[in-house]
Order: C-alpha cells, then sequence, then structure tokens
C-alpha cells in the first residue's frame, strides 16, 4: 500500500516540478545573456493567472478542441507516472515500457495536431504539418536508441534498463555513449527547443508547437503548457536516469528516498544548465535543414546499435 | 561481456566507436575547413588508441607507430591541407555530396556489411582487438565512400586519406602492427601521395580554373 | 649479393643525383649511361643465378629466385633501350615547346626512381615492402603523366592517382589479412611477410582468412595490372604522359604487378590446396574470370579508338588480361605460356611504342585519323609500326604466336570450350589493330610530311629477341621458366 503512496507522491512531486524545471532553464539563459532573469516562481503565477481567466473559443471549433487540453495533460501525466524518478522498484514500474512511453507522446501530439488544424487558421494548420513532419523523423532515431538500449540491459522496461545500468558500476560503453547523444538530440527536437524551435519567439512564421497553440486562452492553455513543461522534464529525467542513474533509490527508505531527491535534483540542475549553454550558443535552424538534424541523430542511433552488435557481443 | 573487461581494453573499444564515428562525420561534412578539422580528430582518436593498445597488450613498437601516425595523421597532412586550402583559396567553399541523408543510410548499411565479412577473422583472433577488425574495415569502406560520393577535388583526398587511416587501424586491430620496416615504409608512401596530392591541386586548379574534378571529362569512349 | 645490391643502388643513386642536376645539358646522356650501368649489373646478377642457383631467401629480405631473375634483367633492358630512345625524343619535344628545361628534371629524376622501385619489387622477398615499392612506382609516375600539363593530361593524371591509389590501398588491408594468417602459424612475427617463410607454411595458413586476402589482393593488384572493371586509368595514363613513359609503364609497371599477383596466388593456393569448405581452385577461377572479361573487353574497346597511343594501351590490357588468364588455368603448359608472354609482349609492346613516338613527331598528332603514310615519309618507322603490330597481333613467327598457341594448348585440355570466347577475341583484337594500322602506315602521304631524326635500333633490338623467342628459346631462359612453373603449379613442362 505504501508503495502505491509513493508512486502517487513520486508522479506529484513530477508534476510539481515541471514548472520549476523550465524556469531553471530560462534563469540560466539570462545569467549568459545577461539580463535579469524573472522570480523561479513566475511560471507558477502564469499558469494561476491562466486557470482564473475565462476560455474564448472560435465559433467554428469542435468538440475536438474542447477535450484536447485533457487528452494532453492526461497522456502527459501518464507518462509522468511511468518514468521512474526516484526510485525504481515502484508498483507502476510494471508498465513503465519505452514503448508504452513512445505511445503517449505520440497520443498526446497526434490530438495537438488535430486542434491545431481545428479552428481552420493558416497558422494552426502550419504548425501541425511541421510538428508531425518533424515527429515523422525524429521517431526512427529515437526506437533505434530505444532498440540498444533494450539490447544492453535485455528489457525494455525502464526500471529494469536503470537496474542493469546501476548494476554494471562505472563501465564505458560506446553503444550508450552514441545512444545518450541520439536521445539528447531527439529531445530536444520533441520538446521543441533551439535549435529546432524557439521556444520563447513571437513571430509566427518560425514557431512550431506555439503555433498549434495560439487559439487556447484560459485553463485550456494553462494544461497545455503545463503538460509542454511536463514533457521536458520527463525528457530530461530519462536521459540524467538512464545513463546516469547513480543516486537512484533501489529500496524504500527514508534516506535512500533522501539521497534519491537529492541526487536527482542536482542532476537535473546540471542537465537545465547544459541546456540553456546549449541554446544559448546554438543559433535556431531553418526549417529545411531539420531533417539533417534528425537524420543526425539517427545516425547516432544507428552507430550505437552498430556498436553494440559489433564490438560488445562476444 | 563488456563489463568484465579491464577498464583500458574497454577505453579502447569506445575509441573506435568513435573513430567509426568521424567517418561518419566526414561523410556528413560539407565545408571544407571543418573536414580537414575533423580528418585530424580521426588521426588522433586512432594514435590514441593504438597507444592503448600498445600499452595493454605489451607490444611497445606499437609506441612508434601511435607517434607516426600522429606526427603525420593528426598534424602534418591536415596542416598542408589547410595551408593548400588557403592558398587556393577555396576555404569557404562547399564541398558536400549530393545528398548527405542517402550516403549516411549507405555508410550504415556498409558497416553492417563489413561486420558479416570480418565475422570469419573475428572467430579465429584471439586478441583483444578482435572485435575492432570490423570497426576498421568499415573506416576504410566509409573513407571509399567519401571519395565516391564526392565531386571535388580536396574532399575525394581527404576520403582517401582517411582510407589511409583505416588500414593503419586495420594493421593494429588484427596484428597489432606490422614489422617496423613495413610500417615506416608506408608512412614514407602517406607522406609522398600528400605532398603530391598537393602539388596535383595547383596543377588541376590552373588547367581547369576549379577544383570540381566532375569537369576532368574530356577523356571518355563517348563518340563527341 | 653485390650484383643485387649495384642492380638496386645504381638506379636509386641516378634518380637522386639527377633529381639535383637533370636540367643541364648532358642529364638524357647520363640517364642513358645509368640504365646500361644498370642493365649490366642485373645481367650479372643473372649470371651469378645462372651458375650458383636461388639467392638469399630463408629468412632474408632479398630472393631471387628463377621467376624473377629474367624479370630483373627484363626490367633493366627495357629500361635502358627506353632510355636510349627518351633522350633524343624529349629534346624534340622540348624543342616543340611542349616543356621546359625544368619538367625535364623531373622527368629524368622519376624515370630513374621509377626503375628503383620496380626492381625492389622484383628483387624483395617482403611482402610489404613488395607493395610500398609499387605504390612508389605509382607515385614516381604520376608527376610524368602530367607533365604536359593540358586539361587531359591533368585528367588522366588524377584518374591514374585516385584509381591506383585506392587499388593499392586495398591491396594493403589484403596484405594485412595475409598477415594476420601468418602470425598465426609462424612464430617469429618478424618473418611473418617474408615470401620464402611463407611459401613454406602456406599449407597451414587459415583457408578462410587467405581467400578473403586473396580477393582483396586481386582487386588491389589487379587494378595496377589492368584488369577489367579496374582498367579505367590504363587507357587515359598510358596515352598522355611522354612516350617513354607509356613505354616503360605498359613494359614494365603491368609485368611486376602480375608477378605480385601470382606470387599471393602461389601462397593462396597453397593455403586452400586442403580447404573443404572454400574451392581448392578459388583464386584460379577469380583470376580465370577477370582474365578473360578483360581480354574481351579490351579487344572489342580497340575497334573505337582515336588516338593511335589509347590504341596500343588497350591492346596492353588485352594482352595482360591473356596472361591473367593463363596464370588463373594453371598447369604446366599454361604457366610456361603465361611466362613467356609476359616477356615477349613487354619487349614488342615497348617497341611498339617507340615506334609510336616517332611516328607522332612525323605526324604531329596522335590522332589515328591524321596520321598517314608513314612507310612513304620514313619507311624505318612505317616498317617499325607494321612489323611491331603484327608480333603483338600473334603472328608466327614471332614469341607472341608461340605462348598464345601454348595457352590455347592448356585451354584446349582443360576447358575445350573457353577456346572459343579466346579465337574469337583474338580474331577481334586483330582485327581492331589492323583496321587502325594500314591507313596509318600505307595511307596516302599528306602534303609536307617529313621524315624525323629516328634511332629505330631499340625497335630492332627487341623485335628480333621477340623473334628469336619464338624460333628458338635459349636453353637457360627455358630452364627457368620451368622451374618457376613447378614453383607456380608443381609441376614442370620439360
Amino acid at each position: 500500500m505504501s508503495d502505491w503512496l509513493l508512486a502517487l507522491l513520486a508522479t506529484l512531486l513530477f508534476v510539481a516540478l515541471a514548472p520549476l524545471f523550465a524556469a531553471w532553464v530560462k534563469r540560466v539563459k539570462c545569467w549568459l545573456q545577461n539580463r535579469r532573469a524573472p522570480s523561479l516562481l513566475q511560471p507558477y503565477r502564469d499558469l494561476r493567472r491562466l486557470f482564473a481567466k475565462q476560455v474564448v473559443m472560435a465559433q467554428s471549433a469542435s468538440p475536438l478542441f474542447v477535450i484536447t487540453p485533457y487528452v494532453i495533460a492526461g497522456a502527459t501525466l501518464l507518462a509522468a507516472m511511468v518514468v521512474p524518478f526516484i526510485a525504481v522498484n515502484l508498483p507502476t514500474a510494471a508498465i513503465a515500457d519505452v514503448i508504452v512511453l513512445a505511445g503517449f507522446f505520440a497520443l498526446a501530439r497526434f490530438f495537438l495536431a488535430l486542434a491545431g488544424m481545428d479552428v481552420g487558421t493558416a497558422f494552426g494548420g502550419m504548425g501541425s504539418s511541421r510538428e508531425m513532419t518533424i515527429a515523422a523523423l525524429a521517431e526512427p532515431a529515437m526506437l533505434t536508441a530505444v532498440f540498444t538500449l533494450a539490447m544492453v540491459a535485455s528489457s525494455t522496461n525502464l526500471s529494469t534498463v536503470i537496474e542493469h545500468i546501476l548494476g554494471q558500476g562505472l563501465v564505458l560503453r560506446p553503444s550508450l555513449l552514441f545512444v545518450l547523444l541520439a536521445l539528447v538530440l531527439v529531445g530536444i527536437a520533441e520538446t521543441g527547443r533551439i535549435p529546432v524551435d524557439n521556444p520563447a519567439t513571437h513571430l509566427e512564421l518560425t514557431m512550431i508547437h506555439e503555433a498549434m497553440i495560439l487559439e487556447y486562452s484560459g485553463r485550456h492553455l494553462a494544461l497545455i503548457e503545463w503538460a509542454a513543461q511536463l514533457k521536458l522534464l520527463i525528457y530530461a529525467v530519462l536521459i540524467v536516469n538512464i545513463f546516469f542513474p547513480w543516486g537512484i533509490a533501489t529500496h524504500i527508505s527514508a534516506t535512500a528516498l533522501g539521497v534519491s531527491i537529492a541526487a536527482v535534483c542536482f542532476k537535473l540542475m546540471v542537465l537545465g544548465m547544459l541546456l540553456a549553454v546549449g541554446e544559448t550558443v546554438l543559433a535556431k535552424m531553418r526549417l529545411f535543414r531539420v531533417p539533417t538534424f534528425l537524420v543526425l541523430a539517427l545516425t547516432l542511433a544507428l552507430i550505437g546499435l552498430l556498436s553494440h552488435i559489433i564490438l560488445e557481443v562476444g | 561481456m563488456l563489463a568484465q573487461l579491464p577498464l583500458d581494453e574497454q577505453a579502447i573499444l569506445t575509441l573506435a566507436a568513435l573513430v567509426m564515428f568521424t567517418s561518419f562525420a566526414l561523410l556528413a561534412q560539407s565545408r571544407v575547413v571543418p573536414m580537414i578539422h575533423v580528418f585530424a580528430w580521426q588521426g588522433l582518436l586512432v594514435a590514441i588508441t593504438t597507444g592503448l593498445v600498445a600499452f595493454a597488450s605489451g607490444k611497445h613498437d606499437l609506441y612508434i607507430s601511435a607517434l607516426l601516425t600522429l606526427l603525420l595523421k593528426a598534424l602534418f597532412i591536415p596542416w598542408l591541407l589547410h595551408r593548400l586550402v588557403t592558398r587556393l583559396g577555396i576555404d569557404r567553399d562547399e564541398h558536400g555530396a549530393e545528398h548527405p541523408a542517402t550516403v549516411l543510410l549507405i555508410g550504415a548499411l556498409l558497416v553492417i556489411f563489413c561486420y558479416y565479412v570480418a565475422e570469419p577473422i573475428r572467430e579465429l583472433s584471439a586478441s583483444i582487438t578482435r572485435n575492432t577488425i570490423a570497426i576498421s574495415m568499415a573506416v576504410v569502406l566509409l573513407g571509399l565512400l567519401m571519395l565516391v560520393s564526392r565531386g571535388k577535388a580536396v574532399a575525394q583526398v581527404v576520403g582517401f586519406m582517411s582510407l589511409e587511416n583505416g588500414l593503419f587501424f586495420a594493421a593494429v586491430a588484427a596484428t597489432h602492427g606490422m614489422p617496423m620496416v613495413v610500417e615506416l615504409g608506408i608512412a614514407f608512401d602517406v607522406l609522398v601521395a600528400a605532398v603530391i596530392f598537393g602539388v596535383f591541386f595547383f596543377h588541376i586548379r590552373d588547367s581547369i580554373d576549379s577544383l570540381d574534378v566532375d569537369q576532368l571529362n574530356r577523356l571518355t569512349e563517348k563518340d563527341q | 649479393m653485390n650484383a643485387l645490391y649495384l642492380t638496386l643502388l645504381l638506379p636509386l643513386s641516378a634518380s637522386i643525383l639527377l633529381a639535383m642536376f637533370g636540367n643541364r645539358r648532358g642529364a638524357a646522356a647520363f640517364n642513358v649511361l645509368a640504365s646500361l650501368a644498370g642493365f649490366v649489373a642485373s645481367a650479372w646478377l643473372a649470371w651469378t643465378v645462372l651458375q650458383r642457383g636461388p639467392l638469399g631467401g630463408g629468412t632474408g629480405q632479398f630472393y631471387i629466385d628463377s621467376f624473377n631473375v629474367y624479370l630483373i634483367a627484363l626490367t633493366a633492358l627495357v629500361g635502358a633501350t627506353t632510355s636510349l630512345f627518351s633522350g633524343p625524343y624529349m629534346a624534340q619535344e622540348q624543342a616543340n615547346g611542349r616543356i621546359g628545361p625544368g619538367r625535364l628534371r623531373l622527368y629524368h629524376a622519376s624515370y630513374q626512381g621509377f626503375l628503383f622501385t620496380m626492381q625492389l619489387a622484383l628483387t624483395t622477398n617482403n611482402l610489404g615492402v613488395l607493395w610500398v615499392a609499387l605504390e612508389g612506382a605509382t607515385l614516381a609516375t604520376v608527376l610524368l603523366v602530367s607533365l604536359y600539363r593540358t586539361p587531359e593530361a591533368v585528367e588522366a593524371a588524377w584518374k591514374y592517382f585516385i584509381v591506383c591509389g585506392v587499388g593499392i590501398a586495398l591491396a594493403l588491408f589484403g596484405t594485412v589479412l595475409l598477415y594476420f594468417a601468418a602470425a598465426q602459424v609462424i612464430p617469429d612475427a618478424e618473418n611473418a611477410l617474408l615470401w620464402s617463410v611463407l611459401a613454406e607454411h602456406a599449407a597451414g595458413l587459415r583457408p578462410v582468412v587467405m581467400a578473403i586476402a586473396f580477393v582483396f589482393l586481386l582487386v588491389g593488384y589487379g587494378t595496377k595490372v589492368g584488369l577489367v572493371p579496374m582498367h579505367t586509368w590504363l587507357p587515359d595514363a598510358h596515352s598522355e604522359g611522354p612516350t617513354p613513359m607509356s613505354a616503360v609503364l605498359s613494359g614494365l609497371l603491368l609485368n611486376v604487378a602480375l608477378y605480385a599477383l601470382v606470387r599471393v596466388k602461389i601462397l593462396t593456393d597453397g593455403a586452400l590446396a586442403g580447404s573443404s569448405v572454400h574451392d581448392p581452385h578459388l583464386a584460379g577461377y577469380l583470376m580465370m574470370g577477370f582474365g578473360l572479361v578483360s581480354f574481351s573487353v579490351a579487344g572489342l574497346f580497340l575497334h573505337r579508338q582515336r588516338d593511335i597511343k589509347r590504341l596500343y594501351s588497350y591492346s596492353s590490357i588485352e594482352h595482360m588480361g591473356l596472361m591473367t588468364f593463363a596464370f588463373g588455368l594453371g598447369g604446366p603448359l599454361a604457366t610456361f605460356g603465361g611466362l613467356l608472354h609476359m616477356t615477349v609482349h613487354s619487349l614488342t609492346k615497348s617497341a611498339i611504342f617507340v615506334a609510336v613516338g616517332h611516328a607522332s613527331h612525323i605526324a604531329r598528332t596522335q590522332a589515328i585519323d591524321s596520321i598517314r603514310g608513314l612507310i612513304e615519309t620514313q619507311p624505318a618507322v612505317g616498317w617499325g609500326l607494321l612489323i611491331g603490330t603484327a608480333a603483338i597481333a600473334g603472328f608466327p613467327p614471332f614469341g607472341v604466336f608461340t605462348s598464345e598457341f601454348l595457352l590455347l594448348s592448356a585451354t584446349m585440355q582443360s576447358y575445350p570450350w573457353l577456346t572459343l570466347p579466346l579465337l574469337a577475341g583474338l580474331a577481334i583484337a586483330f582485327a581492331g589493330l589492323f583496321r587502325h594500322l594500314q591507313p596509318m602506315v600505307y595511307g596516302d602521304q599528306p602534303d609536307g610530311q617529313q621524315a624525323v631524326a629516328a634511332n629505330m635500333w631499340p625497335v630492332a633490338l627487341h623485335l628480333v629477341l621477340v623473334l628469336w623467342l619464338g624460333l628458338s628459346i635459349p636453353a637457360f631462359l627455358a630452364t627457368w621458366f620451368d622451374q618457376a612453373a613447378v614453383l607456380i603449379t608443381g609441376s614442370g613442362l620439360l
């Protein structure tokens, strides 16, 4: 019983930390660009403001438009429940399959794309088509990376993978090195960060994710924004916990959980800083160059897979 | 399994995978100066791997080979190419392949092919680098792919030199180096080849006013 | 051993000296002198081997046995006679304004450097040094192919460099695999690349590795032999370079590359002999296949040629294909024929190129359509070209007829159905050569065409030697061929 409670608390912590992570990345970016950063609690204030506002919808909006924010939030919440955050052997780990995770993200993306086209604006359709292009090209890279991980750990269950890598100690694996790079590139593409998409842009013609949600307001917009921040945190947690799993709790005890929370927060801080540095140093790519970026991710994942088969087996 | 190997052997495998990655990076790179830099990195990685193999296997001759590779492939030839490119004035040019994504995927297929060809050799070898024989063959074929997919002289020469890198790596991986006299002879040949290539760039540029070797096509069997 | 060191050091030192002083007036004469001295040294070496049997071997770095001794003398002979032709020819080219004195220095130094790499490749016992020498031969000649700096010459030289460079790199990979197989059987790793040691342990080499290694070595060295489809550099390089270069490239480099290939084939045959997984005759079948394809394709291409040097380059490809087929066929008869063919082809082709050089000076062009009436203008050149072409096409009683006859007899014994493509190819090649030759030699001479100063002694000497070899092979040469056949196929003819 306490395991289920712990799983629920972990999910709540996950959801609560998502805006904080986004704020941390923004803060580091402002430091690097010599600007004064907003407070770390600003995203929470933004969400509270949006929840209090009235929803304004277009006349041509269909029921799909109304249910999409809830579907997106629900799918991303389920994904958050599935990813091992502070402990590995929780009951939710039974459905912690990487392919299930990919499925949840695909569901959310599907509904978002449809909602973008729902009202019939030009920008919405443009955002949806761009989003689906990027998703289609990022899928093979992500799946190849996932297959490599599965071959290394002999399972697609996230919990098992993390335990396997944790149990081996410090091992230099070329396959995991390349899969890490591939997943970082895929993560950047899927969460819409620079160099694929600028989350802070106000120019509609350069938007991808923002263009699809231009018509949303009020609590709908709040849910979608929160889901986007949660997706970023999920990718970040996946990267730090799979490739650098040291510190995560393997058994349920107060000290282990305390150490785990501290370790995860520290790792996320470092990853946030690296993300901010990357966003500052790189420029946003023009849209026709994004396929090359994703082919690079696919190549890295393929090299990881081939390195595993050629170098690590036998 | 990988986890039971000592740390230096794990490092050798990781460096071998990185050398293969630089081969792919060369295939994808279209600007001339970064291409030369990636080639220099490849030479450096091969030299470090050779040094590690020398350390792990106890063959001290390999240290000399590693030093030779470092001086020749990571320092001298990139410097020479860089100087030529600046003198020819093409350092800002694009020397890329026609369809980079297709070329990268063909590269992946070549690596799989090399794995199958090298299987019987891997089974016969008892050395610590047996798994890297397929990687070295892949570097050779990826260098060949770069040569074939580019139409500009400098890119073809970098592909050729990368092929030679793969050959050296194959000698280290399969047999822990070759007799010293042969290694010295090969290094000398590569050096002379690089110098002659340099002279050649000027000849080509003087005769057809560009370095696009696709335009070198007057000698054919077609009826003109 | 002194003869051996002299044979190697003479061209090397001449090359270094000519690199420093090759643009002075006496450079061509010095080139001739050095080449003649090299020939005398190689003749002395051949004499020593005739008296005392094989030199070196065991764990030594050099090995002269019956397979390479006559090739060494042949290389030096062709080098010497071509240098005799080269002196006045290059002087005429300089007078015509096609090159300057600085390039002459490069030319002479590379000429001797090339001879050195050829002799090194022939005399070495170490397969790695063999590779280094063949790559060195490519490097020594690549700048010569582009000597005239026309766009066509630069294109030919670039193609030569890249195609041969890549081919030779694949051969290096094959050598690495060979070393890998050898290191498992031969205890001392330093000796594992020595041919004589490898030949002793050939039966112990792993068949699966040797098969892969042979494929790489066949493709690699086969590029330098000019086997189709790796031949694309050959017509360009042989036609765009200066004619003395074409003579030595066609006559010598192709031979040495084939020699390297046959040395490796001996090892592969020994390794695959007892194998149950691989066909023991794999090496032979591959060589037969490549040889037959090269022979047929080159014979067909002969008909399309418009440049006189390209015409004879395709003839070189055709004959190298024939020789590769002969060595692939195996058996004492075909091997004897192949060895004889290597010798007579080298002599005849270099003589032809000398005559072609003079013909192109007379007509001031290399285009076949513009060369006419050679026999009226300068009978020596016309007759030289006519007799040379007749010799290379396989007319009796020249040596080429003898070797082709031996090959056909051997084919009829082992694969009777293959004699048809061989005969057809020979007929097609004959037709191709003579349809172009006849108007060149017997056509109406254009107005104002004059004879040039031509030294036809090299041509006469070579053709007389080929005639002699066709009528009666000297006893020592026949013994060497036979011993080499025993080495290559395990049984002799005599």
